[in-house]
């Protein structure tokens, strides 16, 4: 195992403060298990983040497209963007957040966290780089799939779904693949 | 089906239950870069205790909301190609964003720059997709499309069955996890 130097104010390159504000992760679990009852009792809508999210990007189209465009495109045409459920709770979602952060006053600026600065250095370019592309990435592969890690993941998995157990796995084997790759020791790069 | 609310109260209802759930990712300690990759290199356990958690305990509590007539099932279909190529795209970009779709967004009220600059690639993406939908539709959906089944379809194995493997793998997952792969430093909480 290799060996890191984390910082006084960190623990395995988490900030003091934050890990402080933890709660424990079986329980936080139990929490999500029972939101899902509520989702799936109450609003008839599993949760789910990257449906709303893609018909959101036709905001980002229409300066290009124009609005003929867009609605003459058919996946946007299929999952117009509207202040429907899913957006509410995506939106939702960021406030729960933020206010979670304001109570328990760990709001941080981070532009490079240690995990990738040990492997990658310091460098914010890099970084905002690898963020924006992995963004791409992840989100054209949710809409190939179905689905992302709530969705399918944690709502599909929950209804016993065969797609969602195989995006499960094959996501976990794939970010594993490539944890390796993009993590493997470098002579000379991480002390 | 007996839902106890008007599908417009639904609606709404979904900014607090989203408030909730953003709550519990930050709390949990998945809105934050370093607990999401180490997940994939085997230093941190928290997003899978989370997740394995979640699934058990809510799969069991809907299936008996189902039973009782006051729940569906939603499945998505298994469309088996595009599962496959769009869930092993989806590792890669989990690792190289360091975040989910999901735990991005709560990610950037945390304050940190890359969550919101990976925002921009997640809009992007979509865009992309939905430029490249007709194709993908045509060509890719329509390969080892197996429709909305679920695993006591193909098994044979029942409904309760399953979630007593689940919770009996959870339970094995999670010894090991707390006996064997305690990580010094990493997956830790207060």
């Amino acid at each position: 195992m290799k060996e890191t130097n984390y910082s006084s104010k960190t623990i395995g390159g988490t900030d003091r403060a934050e890990a402080k504000a933890r709660w424990n992760p079986y329980l936080v679990g139990i929490g999500i298990g029972i939101l899902s009852w509520i989702a799936f009792g109450v609003l008839d809508e599993p949760l789910g983040i990257s449906t709303a999210l893609s018909s959101a990007s036709s905001v980002c189209a229409l300066p290009v497209m124009g609005s003929e465009g867009v609605a003459h495109n058919a996946y946007w045409a299929k999952n117009p963007l509207k202040w429907n459920g899913g957006i509410l709770f995506l939106i939702g979602t960021f406030l729960g957040s933020l206010l979670s952060v304001l109570v328990s006053r760990t709001f941080r600026l981070e532009k490079v966290p240690v995990t990738w600065s040990h492997q990658f250095g310091s460098s914010t370019a890099k970084r905002l780089a690898a963020a924006f592309l992995g963004g791409v990435i992840i989100m054209f592969g949710a809409r190939m799939a179905g689905g992302c890690t709530s969705g399918h993941g944690i709502s599909g998995s929950l209804q016993l779904a065969v797609s969602s157990w195989t995006f499960f796995l094959t996501m976990f084997a794939s970010g594993i693949l490539t944890a390796l790759v993009l993590f493997r020791k470098r002579s000379g790069a991480s002390k | 089906m007996n839902f106890p609310v008007s599908a417009e109260t639904a609606r709404w209802l979904a900014i607090p239950v989203g408030i909730i759930f953003g709550v519990l990712l930050h709390r949990g300690g998945v809105a934050n870069y370093n607990v999401i990759v180490n997940q994939f290199r085997f230093k941190d356990f928290t997003v899978l205790k989370v997740m394995f958690t979640a699934i058990v305990v809510g799969g069991i509590g809907v299936l008996l909301l189902k039973s009782i007539g006051h729940a569906q099932y939603h499945i998505k279909p298994a469309n088996m190609l595009g599962v496959v190529l769009g869930a092993a795209l989806f590792g890669v970009g989990m690792v190289l964003y360091g975040y989910c779709p999901g735990t991005g967004v709560a990610a950037m009220a945390t304050g940190s720059l890359h969550a919101i600059v990976g925002f921009v690639g997640m809009l992007v993406g979509g865009v992309l997709y939905a430029l490249s939908f007709t194709w993908v539709e045509a060509h890719i959906q329509t390969v080892a499309a197996m429709g909305k089944v679920r695993l006591p379809d193909i098994t044979g194995v029942p409904d309760w069955g399953w979630f007593v493997i689940l919770a009996a793998i959870a339970g094995v997952v999670f010894w090991l996890i707390e006996t064997r792969f305690k990580t010094p430093g990493g997956d830790r909480h207060a």
